[in-house]
């Protein structure tokens, strides 16, 4: 049960979570192939994916990974929705909408451990850039003084229901929901990011040497 | 009007005596304006950045012209005790003003300032070098229309046009308050001259002797042994060494320092003429801070009095090697210049930031000589035992803290005013003295002391070797809001950082989030135990005691004040942490609709 | 004249009054810093190099050793504490690594990495800090800004001696200023010196992006360890 007032439906307005809408379900023969496995759900929340592309640059050692480890929703695999509690939640991104924040949620309550992974996910990176000026003033920018205005209207920033309100700043996970452990980088070395997984996977404490961390 | 290169050979174009141009450029001009930096610079062998560089580190400096009247409102705990919301409010009320700014006439501008020493008649305000104590709304009414009517601060105190050289000038303004007095201030009996022949035909090295067996420690509130610190500061080879009066009595709370100044000036340059004798220095310097600027001409006149006695100047009581003089330095706003070293790099002219130590300032202090930095009260302590005796000083007291030592105390108490008490009281006799009934919590030594439970501590000793106190001495009862009192010292501690360090530059403002965190109803038991590891960080790796001490008022009602906390935190619901906002994460975006999209025409 | 101390319990012998940063380094026990270097007055601004010295913490620069000193530097709570401290750094300034000039060859990242940074245990504060674009050939980008004065204290015009940076406010409002007169005369050495001798990159030069690409820059060649160790005090 999260903090938000859950959204009641009503004739005018009908409002769900993002991860509650109907999604074509997960074949159930490939989920029960994948039991003992450890599984592992990805999201990216105010992110560019590069996080999450760069979990392929371990190249053929996702294949040993993938032995111990079995990724459910991610955009890797395609699985749109967390079909069962995962061990580990990846989340790349920082929280910069109202959307994210209930993603974060969602994730906190269905993954075991959360992983903040990447600059934006660990301080806010590249959009928290904005965190140094009023959102006002960036949204005024966006879209009423913007040079590509249509002449003759009023231009306005959006305000519907069905659009994700921006955050007043933009948050690291951290700030939001508890995370467990963190991997820096933008985007963290493939090396970076299967060394906390290969840690995690095999029950040793978690230690990113010094030669793979990199802020950048 | 003096023109600047005046104002500049005045002072020899001394760039280490910036800050007394500083404060004559201000005193003529309002400010320090921009047009006169270039030949302030040349003059003194400085870029105009480096004049900047000193002058923005102050409060009380002004790079922008000033309204007619620059109102100083003191911000204190006790004064929102007595009433310091109304006339917050009243001042923005009749000046048309609101603070920060200036009103559209210019006449009046509206600022708060820390603690101005004044706690036993709160709330009270400078007005220039005028100040107003025992404010009240119809106060606050009677002086604004007065101002707006053309009257100046002076005509307002000081109807009489009462000489502002003397204490009846100051009486105009302020009170002494003092309540309970005791063997050794405020006794006005030394003859002087008596004394002075006494002290010169007696070998330093026995004076030295004298004072480290009286067993005198610093009043200050570091407590160092006054008599080891001039004899180290005489194993010196240098030849020039300097006496220095740290006036700046800015711990809030703390008044007693300004109450010596006022009833026992004489006694104070006394002892700096003591200590010059006993360290071989020939000038003494009394750090004087700007808050107490009204007692400024006062003071020169007892040096003048002494000058003309010859207890000042050369051949002082006829000694022929014996010269030795007293002048006065003013500061300018900075809590941290009362730390020795600050002190002495804002009497260089520059910012007030503390040294690294080593070296000390015994042996590298002023200018770079052996330099003796003492406090108000030490001083008159020195001139009673030169007068007295070292065992009659260390009769009293114990075996740690000898002799007697100044209270200021100040809030839920019957007579706020300056206590004298022999040290080795306990808390609950003091409070008895001052008739605070019905005390919960004491904060001793001010913020950056301890705060204490009268029930756990009520029997506990003011001396060093139990509950040290340097003369802040704040009573609460059970009405008040500690936590509210706590933050409100965590954001003097945060205004009055120097900045050097990354500890208290930085710590400081995160622990000040932290408590204010507690007080929205925000903080779990992990943001406690963050605000003791956190605390821990800043005091041992700070540069210097405002960092060294400034978690103190957190840390000290953590261990006596325990459930006020507890009665805060909350526990995690859901998976959103407790201390994540969602209220103020969504406030942005409707802030954003409401001021973009409605409005009528295109942009 | 020659004293002895202990370090981390190894016996040093060390000459009196060095400063016990130099003489750690010597001995092969490298403690992390950004203020400080060698050979210069020491600033003491950063308190990074915070050891334990009889049981007091105490920031390393500042302390000439004297015989009989005990001190350690690998103790597990200074050793929190030295990265608590850099931590403050990355919360206190915008640290955005992935777009800085700096990225690679900067001090306060190098130490972060060494000191096992992941997170700040501080919450990033953001705070909005101005640019200066005042002068030709240096930028000052003020939200990088460590304050450990540097610049202030070793910068100066090489003709009449005075200083080209300063600082200006107190507190969590000051700020560093250029002078831009003076620093439109740095020579191109001297404005590289500058943005060497600046451990963040608070100062850097107008027109130059990054000097050398990922994988062979400054600290990824050798560490900021390796390199204090062996270019260190002799």
């Amino acid at each position: 049960m999260s903090n938000h007032a859950v959204k009641q439906a009503d004739s005018a307005i009908n409002e769900m979570y993002s991860h509650d809408l109907p999604r074509t379900p997960v074949d159930a023969e490939f989920l029960a192939s994948q039991e003992g496995k450890i599984k592992v759900s990805m999201i990216g929340l105010c992110g560019c994916w590069g996080c999450t592309l760069s979990v392929l640059d371990m190249d053929e050692r996702l294949l040993g990974l993938l032995d111990k480890v079995t990724i459910l929703r991610s955009s890797l695999t395609d699985i749109k929705r967390i079909p069962e509690r995962c061990v580990v939640g990846f989340v790349e991104g920082g929280v910069a909408n109202e959307e994210n924040i209930e993603t974060l949620e969602h994730f906190r309550e269905n993954c075991d451990i959360l992983i903040s992974v990447g600059a934006c996910a660990i301080w806010g990176g590249v959009p928290a850039m904005r965190n140094q000026e009023s959102l006002s003033d960036c949204l005024a920018e966006a879209y009423i003084g913007s040079p590509t205005v249509v002449l003759g209207v009023i231009p306005i920033i959006p305000d519907h229901p069905d659009i994700p309100k921006l955050t007043t700043k933009v948050y690291p996970c951290h700030d939001v929901v508890k995370m467990d452990y963190f991997i820096p980088g933008c985007p963290p070395d493939g090396d970076a990011i299967l060394k906390v997984l290969d840690d995690l996977v095999n029950g040793r404490p978690v230690n990113l040497p010094t030669s793979i961390n990199r802020y950048d | 009007m003096k023109k600047i290169h005046e104002i500049l050979e005045n002072h020899n174009s001394d760039r280490t005596r910036l800050m007394d141009i500083l404060w004559d450029i201000q005193n003529q001009w309002g400010y320090i304006p921009d047009e006169i930096l270039p030949e302030m610079a040349d003059k003194l062998g400085l870029t105009e950045l480096d004049i900047r560089e000193t002058y923005s580190f102050y409060h009380f400096f002004l790079g922008k012209p000033p309204a007619k009247h620059q109102i100083y409102l003191s911000d204190t705990v006790i004064a929102r005790m007595h009433g310091y919301q109304a006339v917050y409010d009243a001042l923005e009320q009749e000046t048309g003003c609101i603070f920060g700014e200036k009103d559209v006439t210019d006449t009046f501008g509206l600022k708060t300032t820390s603690c101005i020493g004044l706690s036993d008649q709160e709330p009270a305000m400078l007005i220039g070098k005028e100040v107003f104590t025992r404010l009240t709304p119809e106060k606050i009414s009677q002086i604004i229309s007065r101002l707006k009517r053309g009257d100046s601060p002076a005509d307002i105190v000081n109807p009489d046009g009462v000489a502002s050289d003397t204490l009846a000038y100051i009486n105009t303004m302020v009170e002494s308050g003092i309540r309970s007095k005791g063997a050794v201030f405020f006794q006005n009996k030394t003859d002087f001259k008596a004394l002075l022949n006494q002290v010169i035909n007696t070998r330093p090295e026995v004076i030295i002797n004298t004072v480290s067996e009286s067993g005198l420690r610093g009043r200050g509130g570091a407590g160092f042994s006054t008599g080891l610190k001039w004899r180290l500061c005489s194993d010196n080879d240098e030849n020039t060494r300097f006496v220095i009066c740290n006036a700046d009595e800015g711990e809030p709370g703390t008044f007693k320092d300004r109450v010596l100044l006022m009833e026992s000036p004489k006694e104070v340059i006394f002892g700096m003429i003591t200590t010059g004798h006993a360290i071989g220095a020939q000038e003494g310097i009394i750090y004087l801070r700007s808050e107490y600027y009204y007692l400024k001409d006062y003071l020169e006149k007892q040096l003048a009095d002494f000058r003309a006695e010859g207890l000042l100047g050369k051949c002082i009581g006829g000694k022929p090697d014996f010269n030795f003089d007293v002048r006065i330095q003013m500061g300018a706003g900075a809590y941290i210049c009362g730390d020795e070293t600050a002190l002495i790099e804002s009497m260089e002219g520059k910012r007030g930031t503390p040294r690294v130590k080593p070296p000390y300032p015994v042996n590298m202090g002023y200018l770079g000589k052996p330099t003796s930095v003492n406090n108000v009260e030490s001083f008159v302590a020195v001139t009673r035992i030169m007068e007295e005796g070292a065992l009659w000083f260390k009769a009293m007291g114990t075996a740690e803290s000898t002799g007697t030592r100044l209270l200021s105390i100040s809030g839920d108490c019957d007579a706020p005013g300056i206590y004298e008490i022999e040290w080795g009281v306990t808390l609950n006799e003091v409070l008895k003295k001052a008739g605070a009934k019905d005390a919960w919590a004491v904060q001793v030594s001010g913020p950056s002391g301890d705060c204490v439970s009268v029930k756990k501590d009520g029997n506990r000793a003011i001396a060093l070797e139990d509950l040290s106190c340097n003369g802040s001495f704040m009573v609460f009862n059970r009405s008040r809001d500690l936590l509210a009192i706590v933050k409100h010292f965590m954001q003097f501690f945060v205004n009055e950082s120097c900045g050097i360090c990354v500890p208290c530059r930085s710590g400081n403002v995160d622990l000040l989030k932290k408590i204010s965190r507690v007080i929205e109803n925000k903080a779990c038991q992990k943001d406690i135990d963050e605000v003791v590891a956190w605390g821990k960080l800043v005091r041992k790796t700070s540069r210097c005691g405002l960092g060294g001490t400034s978690p103190k008022p957190i840390l000290t009602t953590l261990e006596k004040f325990p459930e006020i906390y507890q009665e805060k935190l909350v526990k995690q619901i859901g998976p959103l942490l407790p201390s994540f906002d969602l209220i103020e994460s969504q406030r942005g975006y409707l802030e954003a609709v409401a001021t973009l999209n409605n409005r009528s025409t295109c942009s | 004249m020659m004293i002895q101390l202990k370090i981390d319990g190894k016996n040093i012998n060390a000459r009196k009054g060095e400063p016990l940063v130099d003489v750690a380094l010597k001995n092969d026990i490298y403690i992390p810093t950004l203020c400080y270097t060698t050979g210069q007055a020491c600033l003491g601004t950063c308190r990074v190099c915070s050891v334990k010295v009889d049981g007091v913490v105490t920031a390393a620069c500042t302390v000439p050793v004297a015989h009989g000193m005990d001190v350690e530097v690998n103790e597990p709570e200074v050793t929190d504490m030295r990265k608590a401290l850099v931590e403050s750094l990355f919360a206190e300034g915008t640290h955005n690594c992935p777009s800085c000039e700096k990225s690679g060859r900067c001090d306060l990242q190098a130490v972060g990495y060494e000191v096992g940074m992941m997170v700040s245990r501080f919450e990033y504060r953001f705070t909005p800090r101005r640019r200066d674009y005042a002068s030709d050939k240096i930028l000052l980008e003020r939200d990088r800004c460590i304050f450990c004065q540097r610049c202030v204290d070793f910068v100066r015009d090489e003709e009449t001696g005075q200083k080209i940076f300063s600082i200006s406010g107190r507190g969590a409002n000051s700020r560093i200023e250029i002078n831009a007169e003076f620093a439109n005369k740095m020579t191109a050495e001297q404005v590289t010196r500058a943005v060497n001798l600046c451990p963040v990159g608070t100062i850097v030069e107008k027109g130059v992006g990054f000097n050398d690409p990922i994988g062979k820059r400054k600290f990824e060649i050798k560490s900021v360890r390796e390199r204090a160790l062996e270019g260190g005090p002799k």
